[in-house]
């Protein structure tokens, strides 16, 4: 060993063997990095749960005045065919002093089908499920910590920061919609 | 480290095994009459012994509970009801398990605090009192797992509640605002879905069963920690020579093994006749995500942590939310800083007039804050005062106390004389 040793001092060895090592440990490491992102990426949503991250919603049996709650994305969603004075109260308010989380109703709705109101039923709050046509302003009402939310669902009092969640959806036809 | 008269054996098995593997030797080290012990330790040294007891049975029950268990959506539920009613003794299993959780931190919590009113947290005991602190926070994840698996419906709002804590990272990168900011992609790592699910579930399941193994590793680790310097005592000065000292055993087995019987005998009066009392009645009814509660409440042993973080409400630079994550988080991380944020030589409470009052003050602190956390925010404690009012106060006391009190404290106030030594204390005590 010290024969070896002593040699490798006088001649350009020492290069060699730093190259060595400075390539083993940056390997390694890479390599390691390279084996837990599938250790850490099977905590994602698997495919089987990804392939349910969009639903489909016949609106051919809601008549004006009711609403449906379907699952999507383990949560409830809420389609609600409004009625016309819920309508005109909604824009009529567009302007109102007390909106937490200023949004005008044609925001929350599509161009030309204002009837149809789509919103996660889950409150901003602590993630309650509020109740449908209740509470001072006609909309929804959380029965956790008093949260109101007009026809719009936009928060009007309580507790809650934000207004009730309108998720990507897109109409396929006239009775159909595509959620998520 | 702490030695006391060295292992020797005389059985020729015991010798030829000692020689191979000085097993026998370290458990007469450790809780044997080679563990030297302080003569005057009191009965709030037994809750060290007890937590351990209590490890040991969670860890024994939830084997059993383990064998009859469905981690699944649709049979959870129904799986845990089958325990209780079908199981040969089954109902016996599951309630020591569920109350074993309780008495678990009940035990903790009065060994953090017998810690903390006796300095014993100081110099040289740092890492025994950080350790301790680690074992906390797995005692802390683990309960919260193992709530979810009966799939009740506190199971699973308590659950989503807890995870949507994450969603706060969303301040700091927000995405597009439909569901790709960082939090949003944090909470769905942690639930492996949208929402708290089958794949929460399962996964909950496997960290529950492995993580009691973890906190044995570290209950090792904190033993290891306590035999380099050797216990603390009531006085909290140091053990000086022989006549401070007796050998844990018999004399410390003797006595945590009474305080053992009394605690098994409480133990038993809740099994027995009132399984229930610390659980929430809704945890009753089969999770449904369609559905929530009236009140979402952890269980007691969260419950100042459930205030700290309710009582923030409004938005500064970052969401109220946010404040309210890091707060309830910085609640417990900065206990790791507790023997730097308090800079007194003098270890024990008795000799702290002072610092004994402000002690008894942040215990009825963290009372309040256990009972706030159980009301909700807008409820009227007296006249027009809210919870959350009293919980903002609380929790700025439960800081203050920390980080401004304690620092200052410990630089101005007088303490008072100590004894010699712990023997010529005793002795003068019994005179």
């Amino acid at each position: 060993m010290t024969t070896i040793e002593t040699t490798n001092e006088h001649d350009e060895g020492a290069t060699r063997r730093d190259f060595l090592n400075v390539f083993a440990v940056v390997g390694s490491a890479v390599g390691t990095a390279a084996f837990v992102w599938p250790l850490v990426d099977q905590m994602n949503p698997a495919a089987d749960t990804l392939a349910l991250a969009s639903i489909e919603v016949d609106l051919s049996a809601v008549e004006e005045g009711q609403s449906v709650k379907v699952k999507w994305r383990g949560k409830p969603v809420f389609v609600r065919h409004r009625t016309a004075a819920e309508i005109a109260t909604a824009k009529a308010d567009d302007g109102a002093s007390d909106l937490k989380d200023p949004e005008s109703d044609a925001d929350r709705v599509t161009a030309g089908k204002e009837q149809w109101l789509v919103m996660v039923g889950v409150c901003t709050h602590l993630g309650c499920v509020p109740l449908g046509q209740q509470g001072e302003y006609g909309g929804w009402f959380c029965p956790c910590h008093g949260s109101h939310y007009d026809t719009s669902g936009r928060i009007r009092k309580g507790p809650a920061p934000k207004n009730l969640e309108v998720p990507s959806y897109s109409f396929l036809s006239d009775t159909r919609v595509l959620i998520g | 480290m702490a030695h006391g008269p060295t292992f020797e054996p005389k059985n020729s098995v015991l010798k030829w095994t000692e020689e191979r593997l000085p097993i026998f030797g370290l458990i007469h080290g450790s809780l044997g009459p080679g563990y030297p012990a302080p003569r005057n330790l009191n009965y709030w040294w037994n809750f060290g012994s007890l937590a351990g007891l209590c490890l040991v049975i969670q860890i024994i029950t939830g084997i059993i509970l383990a064998m009859h268990y469905t981690p699944h959506i649709d049979m959870a539920f129904d799986s845990v009801e089958r325990i209780t009613r079908d199981v040969n003794y089954g109902w016996l299993m599951r309630y020591m398990h569920t109350n074993g959780a309780s008495m678990f931190f009940i035990a903790v919590y009065i060994h953090i605090f017998r810690g903390m009113y006796y300095g014993s947290y100081k110099a040289p005991r740092e890492m025994l009192w950080m350790l301790g602190l680690v074992i906390m926070l797995l005692m802390m994840a683990t309960a919260f797992m193992g709530y979810v698996l009966p799939w009740g419906q506190m199971s699973f709002w308590g659950a989503t509640v807890i995870t949507n804590f994450f969603s706060a990272f969303n301040d700091l990168y927000a995405g597009s605002g439909n569901g790709d900011g960082l939090g949003d992609m944090v909470v769905s790592l942690l639930l492996g879905g949208f929402s708290v699910d089958n794949p929460t579930l399962n996964r909950f399941y496997s960290l529950h069963y492995l993580l009691p193994f973890v906190i044995t590793g570290v209950v090792i680790l904190h033993i290891w920690a306590l035999h380099i310097p050797g216990s603390n005592n009531p006085l909290g000065i140091d053990m000086k020579g022989k006549q401070d000292k007796i050998p844990f055993h018999p004399y410390y087995t003797a006595k945590d093994g009474f305080g053992v019987f009394v605690f098994l005998a409480i133990f038993a009066m809740v099994i027995f006749y009132a399984p229930d009392s610390m659980g929430h009645p809704d945890n009753y009814i089969p999770a449904d995500p369609m559905v929530t509660p009236a009140h979402i409440v952890p269980e007691w042993y969260f419950l100042p942590f459930y205030t700290i973080l309710k009582s923030f409400t409004i938005d500064f630079i970052i969401t109220a939310k946010f404040w309210g994550v890091i707060a309830m988080f910085a609640s417990i991380i900065l206990l790791f800083f507790l023997p730097w944020l308090d800079s007194s030589k003098v270890r024990s409470a008795q000799f702290r007039p002072v610092f004994r009052f402000f002690f008894w003050v942040l215990l009825v602190d963290l009372v309040v804050l256990t009972w706030i956390g159980a009301k909700s925010a807008d409820e009227i404690i007296f006249m027009d005062i809210q919870a959350v009012t009293i919980g903002q106060v609380a929790t700025f006391w439960y800081f203050f106390h920390f980080f401004f009190l304690l620092p200052v404290l410990s630089r101005v106030e007088k303490t008072l004389p100590l004894p010699e030594s712990i023997a010529s204390a005793v002795i003068k005590d019994k005179a």
